[in-house]
């Protein structure tokens, strides 16, 4: 085994970029402040994806029903349990991602490339729909609302949130979630599950329990995208089952490509890069439509030409943006 | 089967060149560096090794395989890198190791597969039709059958029953009599020279020595992905020292 | 009286979901029929079906007769399509099968964007070209639901045909057997594909707008569709025509039935049951004998 070199170079642009996270809140007004933060959460939803598609190579389209359900875990936890617990909403919210994913990882794994993803793609779907039909539990379409948990311990001390210390809290987690995620893929598992992806039948065949390394990522990752989604929660104070719908596991892929797969850090370029696309975007057209003198145009969906951006980026830039520092991202 | 039946050795221009072809199958180096000709009518052989490169040249030949350098020129027009079907409409015909047969289809679909071209009349396609048919009276019964229904030289003759009704000016045959019969090589070797009579050029790859000898004209012999050896067959025994160093008989 | 139910009712839905049924194994046997042939998993197909009844209105409106509404919006989709296949599916040929996913994922993003700014949230009305009912039991059935299935049927009838005795079916046949050797036959695959994909998406469309008088036609309702009937592709096993009918009407049958107990967006769960059953006992496909 190679010795690996300590990376020097990533660990100082990994510094850098914190520290200017952590000065944003303090600089930046409070609509982009909450961006940013929307970006950190996204983000960690399409890395959490990224170690299924980027380093076993199995395409999912199921993570929305893993962040749905850490959504709503965290939301049941501060609903039912008085005053509402921050740690026992993430512990919620993860159990409940988790037993989904359980579930999920036990019968896809046995199911190779396409059937994989369209398995994950109608199990994704059985979510909403229970969740969007069961409005007894869930709130059905209007979905849940609640009070944001205060940071701290009960009982001892806490203090409420504020726009900055929200902002850092959910920093320190996605930062904390990257640089595990990050160990994880450089260790001896990491190592199997990047061989899976390159040749999975020479893998079986050197004698890897397959199916357990898949559903152990499968697992992994849908831990990740669950506490993507009780972050959610507690950032927005709701859930509903929008969040639950495919288009959500679709937007975490997209974000996931764009970025760079197999980078971990490319799904947060990637969200940040499509989420800032979609405000420019959002904003171009109605400016155009008032200089053009076409008031149609004001609404047109910023999804046609970021959709397009994005086919395009499939064909010419399948590495996405990131894609040409793989290899020093991974060393 | 074609219009024009010449006398094949003393064509200058041959019909197909192939000039210093590089093949890589992902990072393994096949051909390194294969040359040879074919002149038109012509039938050359080509011997060598297992895993020598001899299927992949034909391969190359036929588009279906891209080379990272190197040409391949087909009467006077370069073709390489263009797809395996316009080559394939340009009059080379490819019968590939495994013959590889529609299983699914029947004979008669088979052979519509090659006979289905622009600027073929119905009439011209009946005459090609009756005419396999008198060299291959057993795909004559068997018309309305799947291929996968085929016994072994069945299947064989339809490959190049199909690869005929191209009307081809060269047909590629990779390892025709491989795993047939004694009496099934008698008929493969007929069918050479009915091709060649037909003014057909053939480039044959074979493991057979004695059938390789009698039907062709000239051998290339190729050693670890390149031509190492040329010679007329006229020049060549069966235990010529030469076969046994290529070959290692 | 059967568990409960009257006899009425299950005639009914039987009767429901045959109609249903036949509608899933038109849209189903395009997309079974794009995978079977170039490996392609098109996430647009619920779009084209969409984009086919919207088309379908559009002309309905112009010239006033439901049947030319059909032909052109099928011939107008599968040209679509065709430029689809062409710009962005033939770039990918030979790349990992996940970025077809991908392509035709974003495709469906942009063509149902497109389609609410350019036609509105609001559902648009298709009008039957055959009203008029007739007493099915208790109930005054729509005779243009037979008309459905019936033309449905013969749509697909008619893709039969053209594959086993078209000149062009035998390019299909062959080029999904063996790609390569049908390049070497002087088959011009890349426009089989094409080819291919084009009918495909003409079929989805002429569903679209088969369909488009029974429900509203909006922006979303090819999501729905196009979800059940991957369900149908897997279940009867991808690539195979004669599994993805059977299964279409199988699985409409069984949640036409579920219907009477639940309320049909729940009704999906019954297909995803069967999907979860199928991939554990039969991954090849429901109807497909299993390989020996």
């Amino acid at each position: 085994m190679m010795k690996q070199r300590y990376n020097t170079s990533f660990w100082i642009a990994f510094a850098i970029v914190i520290a200017l996270l952590i000065l944003a809140p303090l600089v930046l007004p409070e609509f982009w402040r909450r961006f940013l933060t929307e970006i950190l959460i996204w983000g960690l939803l399409a890395m959490s994806s990224d170690i299924l598609i980027g380093y076993t190579g199995m395409v999912s389209f199921g993570h929305s029903a893993f962040f749905g359900l850490g959504m709503y875990g965290a939301a049941a936890a501060l609903l039912m349990v008085k005053p509402p617990n921050l740690w026992l909403a993430i512990l919620y919210g993860l159990a409940g991602s988790a037993i989904i994913a359980l579930f999920v990882a036990y019968f896809s794994t046995r199911l190779r490339d396409i059937y994989f993803a369209i398995t994950t793609l109608i199990f994704s779907q059985i979510f909403y729909v229970i969740i969007f039909t069961w409005t007894e539990v869930t709130g059905g379409e209007n979905g849940l609302s609640f009070r944001r948990p205060e940071f701290g311990i009960p009982g001892v001390w806490t203090a409420p949130f504020t726009s900055a210390t929200l902002h850092w809290f959910v920093l320190a987690v996605v930062a904390a979630s990257y640089l595990i995620v990050r160990r994880i893929t450089q260790s001896p598992f990491g190592m199997v599950l990047q061989s899976i992806r390159e040749n999975e039948a020479r893998t079986r065949a050197i004698g890897y329990p397959v199916e357990r390394y898949k559903m152990v990522a499968v697992m992994l990752s849908g831990l990740f995208a669950g506490l993507a989604g009780v972050l959610y929660a507690i950032q927005n104070r709701f859930a509903a089952p929008d969040f639950v719908y495919f288009l959500i596991s679709g937007e975490a892929v997209i974000f996931n490509v764009m970025g760079g797969i197999g980078t971990l850090v490319g799904p947060f370029f990637g969200a940040a890069f499509f989420l800032a696309m979609r405000e420019f975007l959002s904003r171009m057209f109605p400016y155009l439509a008032s200089v053009l003198g076409i008031p149609q145009l004001a609404e047109f969906p910023y999804l046609v030409p970021l959709g397009i951006i994005f086919i395009l980026m499939v064909i010419f830039l399948p590495q996405g943006l990131l894609g040409f520092a793989k290899r020093w991202l991974n060393r | 089967m074609t219009s024009h039946a010449t006398s094949p050795a003393a064509s200058s221009a041959p019909l197909v060149t192939v000039e210093d072809l590089h093949t890589f199958y992902g990072k393994s180096h096949i051909l390194h560096g294969v040359s040879l000709t074919v002149g038109p009518g012509e039938v050359v052989g080509l011997l060598g090794r297992n895993g020598v490169g001899k299927s992949t040249t034909l391969k190359t030949i036929m588009g279906l395989v891209t080379p990272s350098q190197g040409k391949v020129v087909f009467e006077g027009k370069p073709v390489t890198g263009l797809p395996a079907h316009t080559i394939a409409r340009m009059g080379i015909a490819y019968v590939p190791e495994d013959r590889r047969i529609f299983k699914l289809l029947t004979v008669m679909e088979n052979l519509r597969t090659g006979l289905d071209r622009a600027g073929v009349t119905e009439a011209r396609k009946q005459e090609l039709l009756a005419k396999l048919f008198e060299y291959f009276p057993r795909l004559a019964e068997r018309r309305n059958q799947a291929g996968g229904t085929l016994s072994g030289g069945e299947q064989q003759m339809l490959a190049i029953g199909r690869a005929m009704m191209l009307e081809p000016k060269i047909i590629l045959l990779d390892e025709p009599t491989e795993g047939l019969m004694p009496r099934m090589v008698g008929q493969i070797r007929q069918i050479v020279d009915v091709l060649h009579r037909e003014g057909v050029a053939i480039l044959l790859v074979e493991q057979n020595v004695p059938l390789t000898l009698e039907a062709s004209q000239r051998i290339y012999f190729m050693e670890k992905g390149a031509v190492r050896h040329h010679a007329k067959s006229s020049e060549l025994t069966v235990n010529d020292p030469v076969i046994h160093q290529y070959l290692g008989v | 009286m059967l568990a409960g139910i009257p006899w009425e009712i299950i005639a009914i839905q039987t009767v429901n979901g045959i109609v249903t049924g036949m509608i899933l194994a038109l849209v189903a046997s395009g997309l079974t029929l794009i995978f079977g042939i170039m490996d392609v998993v098109n996430f647009a197909h619920g779009e084209l079906f969409m984009l086919g009844a919207y088309i379908g209105v559009i002309v309905l409106g112009t010239s006033g007769s439901f049947w030319i509404a059909l032909v052109v919006s099928t011939l107008v989709v599968a040209l679509l399509g065709a430029a689809m296949q062409i710009s962005t599916l033939r770039p990918l040929l030979g790349r990992d099968p996940l970025t077809t996913i991908l392509a035709t994922f974003g495709l469906s993003l942009v063509l149902q964007n497109y389609a609410l700014w350019q036609f509105g949230p609001v559902a648009r009305k298709i009008q039957e070209p055959i009203t008029g009912h007739f007493q099915l039991f208790y109930l005054d059935y729509p005779w243009y639901r037979l008309v459905i299935a019936g033309l449905s049927a013969a749509i697909i009838a008619a893709l039969y045909l053209f594959l086993k005795y078209g000149r062009y079916g035998v390019w299909i046949r062959a080029t999904t057997q063996d790609r390569v050797m049908a390049q070497a036959m002087g088959i011009p695959v890349p426009w089989v594909h094409t080819m291919v994909f084009a009918i495909g998406a003409g079929m989805a469309a002429a569903s679209g707008v088969l369909f488009g008088p029974l429900v509203g036609v909006n922006h979303a309702m090819g999501l729905d569709w196009v979800l059940k009937a991957f369900i149908v592709v897997v279940v009867g096993g991808m690539g195979n025509l004669g599994g993805s009918i059977l299964a279409a009407i199988f699985i409409s049958l069984l949640e036409a039935y579920a219907s009477i107990w639940v309320s049909p967006a729940q009704a999906i769960i019954v297909s995803s049951v069967v999907l979860v059953l199928t991939l554990l006992f039969r991954p090849t496909g429901l109807f497909v004998p299993t390989p020996k």
